[in-house]
């Protein structure tokens, strides 16, 4: 196998943006005839290195060799012309275009543009592979697993022989997910060479014949995927065995703090988000969300947040004494203003949680500037909040007069979250809170999240990983499509009932409340 | 009665500076780049042309033949919108400035440009006409083609203008026609739309912003080079151009970034311009008032639009805003 | 490696952050390099010795107690009108219709000075004129507001459009209002009874306008970066998400924002017909409104720095004038170097928020530029 002239061949590839390093001295060799799966932790540089090959960032340092020859991909359009074609996570395509026009963009071939040859030549591709997609549609009025489809056609029009696709299974359902891996089976069987990134293992397994391990943007070694187990791959992912042993203390008296009864919410341009959903929140428990990305977990929170309008359906808030206030129709201030001390830390950290370009102690103040007469800011307060925050959750930082923008990925979920747990909630809503953060600050994270258990607050923890959702939660919530499929216990769920109801509707039995 | 046959003609040759100027900033509107500085582009291009043709005329003494006579100027003014068109792409697509300050400081450099050469061409270059009056020029600009004083009606609605008035029009159906049909305006409106995704599909960004701008441009200053040689008949009056490159910007908004659209939508400007003289009971406060119709028609067409929130109607999703590549 | 390999031979990257005395002085490097090629290209057109050129714009700027008066008037109102439009600009809304909030500012004066000018004191004749002013250029500068935040029209070309339907509206009004008739002006309200005419202090005819607008500059200052407001729209022009996050009623903002923006035209509007020029004319804001935006912009938005910024652009100006007024130049001229500074200073904007790092050809590379 040794003897192959690698159809791509990257030799000591660098690249780093300002201060973070993305890629360190990366040998990879791509063959054809051949599925590779580059697995990685999330910001382990898997992305940024196939964007090299893509022509979308350049190297700092190193070579990449196409068949036995240097070459210098400056552009997509040069990465095109070596027969590489890449499909991003998020999608490329012009919005107000057509499938077609989409399709044929950029493509070097001469002459007047026949966009009825071309209709012609994508329909054939699509009949060859099995893809259902109308050329003549505009990408707006597509859903997203049409619009990959798209985007594979695309790279299949060109002929490309060096397919790279970006976490491609992320918004695709199990049966789409199948129709993909069969497609791409036919790739390899034709002799093209096709990378997958990753960084789930039983894709990897399914998919690929051999698969290559970054770690913090290194490159760790690459196995032969039938000669290796998800025990080896995992180890040498993260680097160590992982044992989550995450703590999960009892919950004491816990009693309903939120009462979420028929929701229903349809986003702006009318597709149903929630559908009917209805379910409680305790107090002094954390309730886990589970369920494959975008199948409602950020309306659902954002309708309690009083940040999404509602259809239908009621959230109500259970005071002390029992009484109960309703909380839709309402926004944030409003909902501040009745009493109920609500915190949320959501998915997007520096496009909603916090103002990037802003320093430590203005985005302390985001949420309590307001209080006072005064027309004036104060920022004693919250200059001291700052400080505290950066002290507790020892968040590494030149100064409080620092531009969060500045600051890691881990240490700016460390701001967040330490900014909504001082304003002493009785709810915490949380979403991906431990997304992109190192083992160290996700333990933190979520020692942070049992300490307002245990001070009686009712957590709402919306996460992507099974096994920490396993561990952490008390029950689990399982959304398919925006309905609610399940609701587990955390102590006695398994991860594959999860999975199941993760994908298809009624595939386990509910557990009593 | 309205005297709709003298109406047209004149609405038509008030339309020709905002038409030329309008497909200029389609063109680079659709790429992503609002070019703020088309109004002093304009003036630029005027004045290139009024530089070039002036000096020929002194150097041959009034006495011009035709082909120089259109070539010359023509190719100043070409020239000199180019300059002012690679300026800006410059500085916003090579430098990455915001477009908006660049556009404003390109207008001010280039009415100060041209109202500056405007008043000091005869004492820089040291001649003793009182006066630039390009009549011979002029003569040459505005001949209108054969027959149109024989055909009565017909001849004076569609066939008594210069032949910039043609080529005005020929230009606008070829950029619609290219921005519509063919693979290069695919690309530009993609680059317009999505730069990113432009560039990840292999479409050279830089060089498309460059060249709609550049191209924007050359059109545009043809706007101006026409409103001195054929519709001021080669006499340049400092400022007399006034605000019709901010009125093109408004047609781009009105046609909805159509140039086929905007043939017909600035002779109706034109005419809105000039409307108050064929009213004959306005007096001539409320002709000011009628001067303010196109701004009025322009922001309904923006606020309806926005309203209505269809997408084919939008401006280009990336216009105004700079694209870096390694952005992150 | 192979050497024959094309790479990149430039290659840009975004810089995380440059300390701010590097980059001033980057901005101080590049206004020094525009004060050069302006030098050069007037030279060559008058003659002058470079040198001579700025000796005579002193002399045209600052030469006399007079123009350093009138110097500081201009330095004023272009400040006043950069200052109004800086809260909307850190709001990320491009307001360009400065020229038309100035003119209906200036229209509103005017018309209290014509129609109430016989009737009322100038004790209260001036406070009316002034609420009149700022109500109107508000009123000018929350209708593109108003629909942004509503339906999200785009604001650059609103606002721009509302510039021309101010124009002409004062064009119909100058109409309406001329004196003497058929002479198509104003001409000076209110000659006789100076009624509405803004006191002098001391002799000087421009102090308080100026006394005006340094109040409104330390007031912008205080206002952009301690207040409640100030810090909310700042939010705002961050990222709207995060600000309806925290329950910042965006479109009450954009508003309220705007309301504050077009007032601050309106005030100099006022002080323009109140204070300086007692008449009106199309031309009364003369591009100002656009030329502010530069002045904001260059400053980075900072009321403080715009003072600098201000001055830099008066001085060029009213320095241009005077050497066309000696050689017998077009007044155009001032435009033509206020232009080249300008590429000049925003050029350096790249330099700044841009790194370029020259690749050499064994595929190390070196930094900086």
């Amino acid at each position: 196998m040794e003897n192959r002239v690698a159809a791509v061949s990257m030799q000591g590839i660098s690249k780093s943006f300002g201060t973070i390093q993305a890629n360190y001295n990366v040998d990879l060799n791509i063959y054809r005839g051949e599925i590779l799966s580059l697995l990685g932790e999330n910001g382990s540089g898997k992305t940024t290195l196939m964007n090299m090959l893509a022509g979308i960032y350049y190297p700092d340092e190193g070579q990449i060799f196409i068949d036995g020859k240097p070459a210098a991909i400056h552009s997509p359009k040069e990465a095109f012309s070596y027969g590489i074609g890449m499909i991003h996570q998020h999608f490329k395509l012009v919005d107000v275009f057509t499938a077609a026009e989409n399709i044929v963009l950029g493509t070097i071939a001469k002459g007047k543009l026949d966009m009825a040859k071309a209709t012609a030549k994508i329909r054939t591709i699509c009949e060859t592979y099995g893809f259902d997609v109308d050329p003549e549609q505009k990408i707006y009025n597509m859903s997203v697993s049409q619009k990959q489809t798209v985007e594979i056609v695309k790279v299949l029009y060109r002929g490309a022989d060096i397919l790279i696709l970006d976490e491609p299974t992320a918004v695709l359902t199990p049966q789409e997910t199948d129709k993909l891996f069969a497609v791409l089976r036919n790739m390899r069987n034709d002799g093209k060479a096709v990378v997958i990134i990753t960084h789930k293992l039983h894709e990897v397994e399914a998919i690929s014949d051999r698969v290559a391990i970054l770690r913090k943007g290194q490159f760790i070694g690459e196995l032969i995927t039938k000669n290796t187990d998800a025990q080896e791959m995992t180890n040498m992912m993260v680097g160590h065995e992982v044992k989550l042993n995450i703590d999960r203390p009892e919950p004491v008296d816990p009693r309903p703090k939120i009462e979420v009864d028929g929701l229903t919410v349809r986003s702006s341009d009318g597709i149903l988000k929630l559908d009917d959903v209805s379910f409680t929140a305790n107090a002094g428990e954390i309730l886990g969300i589970a369920g494959i990305s975008g199948s409602g977990q950020k309306e659902l929170l954002e309708a309690i947040a009083g940040l999404q309008g509602v259809e239908s359906g009621t959230i109500r808030y259970v005071n002390d004494d029992g009484s109960r206030e309703e909380l839709v129709g309402k926004d944030p201030l409003e909902i501040a203003a009745m009493g109920v001390s609500l915190s949320f830390v959501p998915e997007d950290r520096l496009g909603m949680g916090l103002v990037g370009s802003m320093d430590l102690t203005d985005n302390m103040m985001l949420r309590s500037f307001r209080r006072g007469k005064s027309l004036f800011t104060d920022r004693k307060t919250p200059r001291e909040l700052a400080e505290k925050v950066v002290d507790e959750l020892e968040v590494s930082t030149p100064s409080v007069n620092t531009p969060v923008r500045r600051l890691s990925g881990g240490n700016v979920q460390k701001v967040l979250v330490g900014r909504e747990i001082a304003s002493a909630p009785t709810v915490l809503l949380s979403a991906y809170v431990v997304r992109g953060l190192d083992i160290n600050s996700s333990y933190m994270i979520y020692d942070l999240i049992n300490r307002q258990k245990k001070n009686g607050v009712a957590v709402i923890y919306v996460g992507e990983d099974l096994d920490v959702l396993l561990e952490l939660c008390d029950r689990i919530l399982v959304l398919c499509g925006g309905k609610v499929s399940g609701v587990l216990d955390g102590k006695t769920a398994e991860k594959r009932q999860v999975g199941l109801l993760m994908t298809q509707l009624g595939g386990g039995e509910p557990v009593e409340q | 009665m309205f005297d709709l046959v003298g109406f047209i003609p004149r609405a038509v040759v008030q339309s020709i500076p905002l038409l030329l100027g309008c497909t200029g900033e389609t063109i680079s509107e659709k790429a992503g780049s609002l070019n703020l500085g088309i109004p002093g582009v304009m003036y630029v291009g005027a004045i290139s042309g009024v530089i070039g043709s002036f000096l020929y005329e002194q150097s041959c003494g009034g006495e011009v033949s035709t082909l120089p006579a259109i070539l010359i100027p023509l190719c100043c003014c070409l020239l000199g919108s180019l300059l002012m068109g690679l300026l800006f792409s410059f500085l916003t697509v090579t430098l990455r400035v915001n477009q908006n300050v660049t556009g404003l400081a390109m207008t001010t450099f280039g009415i100060g440009f041209g109202n500056f050469f405007g008043g000091s061409l005869i004492k820089l270059t040291g001649s003793e006409v009182p006066s630039i009056a390009l009549s011979a020029t002029s003569r040459v600009f505005s001949k209108s083609l054969p027959f149109a004083n024989d055909l009565g009606w017909f001849g004076k609605i569609f066939l008594s203008y210069g032949f910039l008035t043609y080529v005005a029009v020929i230009i606008a159906i070829i950029a619609g026609f290219v921005l519509k049909r063919t693979r290069t305006g695919l690309h530009l409106r993609a680059v317009g739309e999505n730069p990113a995704t432009a560039d990840a599909a292999g479409i050279p960004v830089n060089k498309y912003k460059y060249l709609s701008v550049c191209i924007g441009c050359m059109i545009a200053g043809l706007g101006g080079l026409y409103y001195v040689m054929d519709y001021a008949s080669g006499v340049w009056s400092n400022d007399a151009f006034g605000d019709r490159g901010w009125l093109a910007i408004a047609l781009v908004i009105f046609t909805i970034w159509r140039p086929n659209v905007a043939i017909f939508a600035s002779i109706l400007f034109g005419g809105l311009y000039i409307f108050y003289l064929f009213i004959p009971s306005s007096s001539m406060a409320t002709k000011e008032l009628y001067k303010m119709l196109p701004y009025v028609v322009t922001i309904i067409v923006l606020v309806l639009t926005s309203m209505r929130n269809k997408r084919e109607s939008q401006p280009p999703e990336a216009l105004g805003l700079p694209y870096f590549r390694e952005e992150r | 490696m192979n050497n024959s390999i094309k790479e990149p031979f430039l290659h840009i990257t975004k810089r995380k952050e440059m300390a701010w005395q590097k980059a001033w002085a980057i901005r101080g490097g590049m206004i020094l390099l525009a004060l050069v090629i302006c030098a050069v290209i007037t030279a060559s057109t008058t003659e002058l010795s470079p040198l001579a050129v700025y000796g005579t714009m002193f002399k045209g700027a600052l030469g006399s107690a007079r123009k350093v008066w009138v110097l500081g008037k201009e330095l004023a109102i272009l400040l006043a009108i950069a200052l109004a439009l800086t809260p909307a600009f850190r709001m990320k809304f491009w307001n360009l219709g400065g020229e038309g909030q100035v003119l209906v500012g200036a229209l509103a004066t005017a018309a209290c000075m014509i129609y109430l000018g016989k009737t009322l004191p100038n004790a209260i004749l001036i406070p009316v004129m002034f609420i009149a002013a700022v109500a109107a250029g508000a009123l000018w500068a929350m209708i593109p507001a108003y629909f942004k935040a509503k339906w999200n029209t785009n604001e650059t070309l609103f606002t721009l459009m509302m510039n021309y339907v101010a124009t002409q509206l004062v064009a119909y009004y100058i109409i309406i209002w001329e004196s003497p008739k058929g002479s198509g002006k104003v001409g000076i309200i209110n000659q006789n009874s100076e009624a509405g005419w803004l006191p002098v202090i001391g002799n000087n005819k421009y102090l308080l306008i100026i006394l005006i607008v340094a109040a409104v500059t330390i007031a912008m200052h205080i206002y952009l970066k301690y207040s409640k407001h100030g810090y909310e729209l700042t939010v705002v022009g961050e990222s709207q998400q995060t600000a309806r996050y925290v329950g910042i009623k965006v479109d009450r903002v954009i508003i309220r924002t705007l309301f504050l923006s077009g007032a601050v035209c309106g005030l100099t509007g006022w002080l323009l017909v109140s204070g300086s020029d007692h008449t009106i004319t199309t031309t009364l804001a003369g591009g100002r409104g656009f030329i502010g935006v530069m002045v904001a912009w260059l400053a980075q938005f900072n009321p403080i720095a715009m003072v600098a910024s201000s001055l830099l652009l008066v001085f060029m100006t009213r320095g241009a004038q005077e050497i066309s007024t000696i050689y017998g130049l077009n007044q155009s001229f001032g435009d033509i170097l206020t232009g080249i500074i300008l590429f000049c200073i925003i050029s350096s904007e790249f330099f700044i928020n841009y790194q370029i790092h020259v690749r050499k050809a064994a595929g190390k590379e070196e930094a900086n530029v």
